[in-house]
């Protein structure tokens, strides 16, 4: 009898999951089936760069299909619900996938309903957010047509994908309106719920600076609890106010909704809880997660879900093997975060590390908390390492899955003294 | 990490002040983590909060977020941030003597 593997989700970790798997079951031991909603592979760190008209919409989507070699079965149906007792998925067609080990890899989802107003009038017209293709290329018509006033880029609350993100949003529009030569009359002002910059403090200081540096203002400990789209204001729940004249609002995040309908399968906001090490889910012992679906403590980013990939991988085939899960992930991940005039930082840490300085993967090689051209090729280069090198789920040559610590300026306590 | 005197009895706290060691705090520690967070008079609705918390991490390993205990504590986040000015989560972590929430990375 063959083994049955269904991959729920087919974005950046559910194709490299199967892709790697594929390649260890080469017969028909094992079936490897991917289900999605839909056929767009969208590469999502080109969405940053779509409101600058750097990219289009177009040029960062290919079909998901064809990034799965041959021999996975590709669902194109939306997924109903799970089913943890039985060990099925009910898809929204009305099939039902019976499985062995379930891979989990649906992702985040935004839920900008959950703010008041977010939604409301002004949505889309003085309101936008870059984190979906829509919404991307609305901005870019907007940004084009910008002739001055008051810009805001809000973070409603954390988690969200990639939190460097809307950083690198603030540093392209300083960098964007210098171009056009009108940049004195744009406001750019970063409101966080963060006390700083960054969730890291010592990245935070680093681009507090950067944000200093560019006239960037930044408003701390800002909780969103309601957006005014046509009177232009966010307000916080502590009731201070900033004004804008354009938004750009990153939403709430949560995990897929068929999770919130399959009973003991997530958390309170559609995450599934995972052991953060194994990968393996804390509410079946045949159920495994990668990328941002997971409650692991550490960035919601592609970086982070490729390191994933080897030590889940590993554990699946200790589980169908019937051997102990090695608890060999350390929540590595790896930021490249672009400033704008051609150049970019590198930030790399894992769950015990902070982000410091020096060299990247070695004492030779990118420069760590500091902006320079060579991290800003490094940026454009993962466009094409992530359809030809990531997504196959293939080894990048000199970037092991764990975290390197040879080229960084670390204090003398390290991870051996991690608890 | 250094050490602080809570109440009488010395605990680990790290840089930020929250708690390293959660099994060290009593209920009788919250009202003087209370006022060192400018917060007056702890009532039932703050105490509501502080033991969902704890629950919640010794349950998680994790504190909750705002948004969280919005959705599952029984007091709404406007509330919450009436009982627990500007930074909710963090400053009842503080007075409930768990780490930092780690909702935010
Ligand atoms: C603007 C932006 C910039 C970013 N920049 C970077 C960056 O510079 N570096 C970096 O490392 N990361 C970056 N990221 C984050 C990165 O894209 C994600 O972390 C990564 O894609 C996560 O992979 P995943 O497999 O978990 O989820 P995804 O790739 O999002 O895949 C989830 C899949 O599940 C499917 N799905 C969901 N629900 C259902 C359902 N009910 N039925 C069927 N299918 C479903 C979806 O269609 C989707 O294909 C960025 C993200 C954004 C939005």
């Amino acid at each position: 009898m063959s083994t049955s593997i269904v991959i729920l989700g087919g974005g950046t970790g559910g194709t490299l999951t199967a892709n790697r798997l594929r390649r260890l079951h080469r017969d028909d031991d094992v079936t490897i089936t991917v289900v999605d909603q839909d056929d767009d592979h969208v590469y999502q760190p080109g969405l940053l760069f779509v409101p600058f008209g750097m990219t289009s919409v177009d040029d960062i989507v290919r079909p998901r299909s064809r990034q799965l070699h041959d021999g996975i079965e590709f669902v194109a149906s939306a997924i109903d619900r799970v089913d943890l007792d039985a060990d099925q998925v009910h898809l929204a067609d009305g099939r039902m996938l019976p499985y062995d080990v379930l891979v989990i890899a649906t992702g985040a989802r935004l839920v900008p309903e959950e703010t008041e107003g977010l939604t409301g009038p002004g949505w889309m017209d003085t309101v936008f957010t870059f984190y979906e293709p829509a919404g991307a290329a609305a901005l870019a018509r907007e940004l084009a047509a910008f002739d001055g006033g008051r810009i805001v880029v809000n973070v409603v609350d954390l988690p969200i994908k990639c939190p460097v993100a809307p950083l690198e949003f603030c540093f392209l529009a300083d960098w964007f309106f210098t171009e056009r030569g009108i940049r004195d009359r744009v406001q750019i002002t970063y409101a966080t719920p963060l006390d700083g910059a960054f969730t890291k403090p010592s990245a935070s200081e680093a681009l507090g600076g950067l944000l200093a540096d560019r006239g960037i203002e930044v408003v701390t400990e800002f909780n969103t609890g309601e957006v005014h789209g046509e009177g232009g204001r966010l307000v916080s729940w502590d009731e201070r106010e900033v004004p804008f004249d354009l938004a750009v609002v990153i939403p709430l995040h949560g995990g897929a909704e068929y999770v919130g309908r399959s009973p003991g399968l997530g958390d309170a906001v559609d995450f599934v809880p995972t052991d953060e090490h194994t990968l393996r889910s804390k509410v079946a012992p045949n159920v495994f997660e990668i990328g941002d679906a997971a409650t692991v403590p550490t960035s919601k980013a592609g970086s982070v879900t490729h390191f994933e990939g080897e030590p889940l991988v590993a554990n699946i085939e200790h589980h169908l093997a019937g051997e102990p899960l090695e608890p060999t992930f350390d929540g590595h991940a790896n930021c490249f975060i672009e400033t704008g005039y051609h150049k970019a930082l590198l930030i790399d840490f894992d769950y015990e590390t902070e982000p410091v300085p020096g060299h990247y993967p070695g004492r030779i090689g990118l420069p760590l908390l500091k902006d320079s051209r060579l991290n800003h090729l490094g940026k454009l280069l993962f466009q094409s390492v992530y359809w030809h090198s990531l997504l196959p789920g293939r080894d990048l040559p000199g970037v092991g899955s764990a975290m390197p610590t040879a080229g960084k300026h670390l204090p003398t306590r390290s991870k051996e003294h991690a608890p | 990490m250094t050490t602080t005197t809570i109440a009488g009895v010395a605990v680990d706290t790290n840089d930020e002040g929250f708690f390293t060691d959660p099994t060290q705090w009593t209920e009788e520690m919250a009202p003087e983590l209370a006022a060192a967070a400018d917060i007056g008079q702890l009532t039932d609705r703050h105490w509501q909060v502080l033991h969902f918390m704890r629950d919640e991490y010794f349950e998680k390993g994790t504190g909750p977020t705002v948004r969280l205990l919005g959705k599952a504590s029984g007091v709404s986040v406007k509330e919450l941030y009436q009982l627990f000015p500007k930074a909710p989560a963090k400053t009842a972590a503080r007075i409930a003597g768990i780490p930092k929430p780690r909702g935010c990375i």
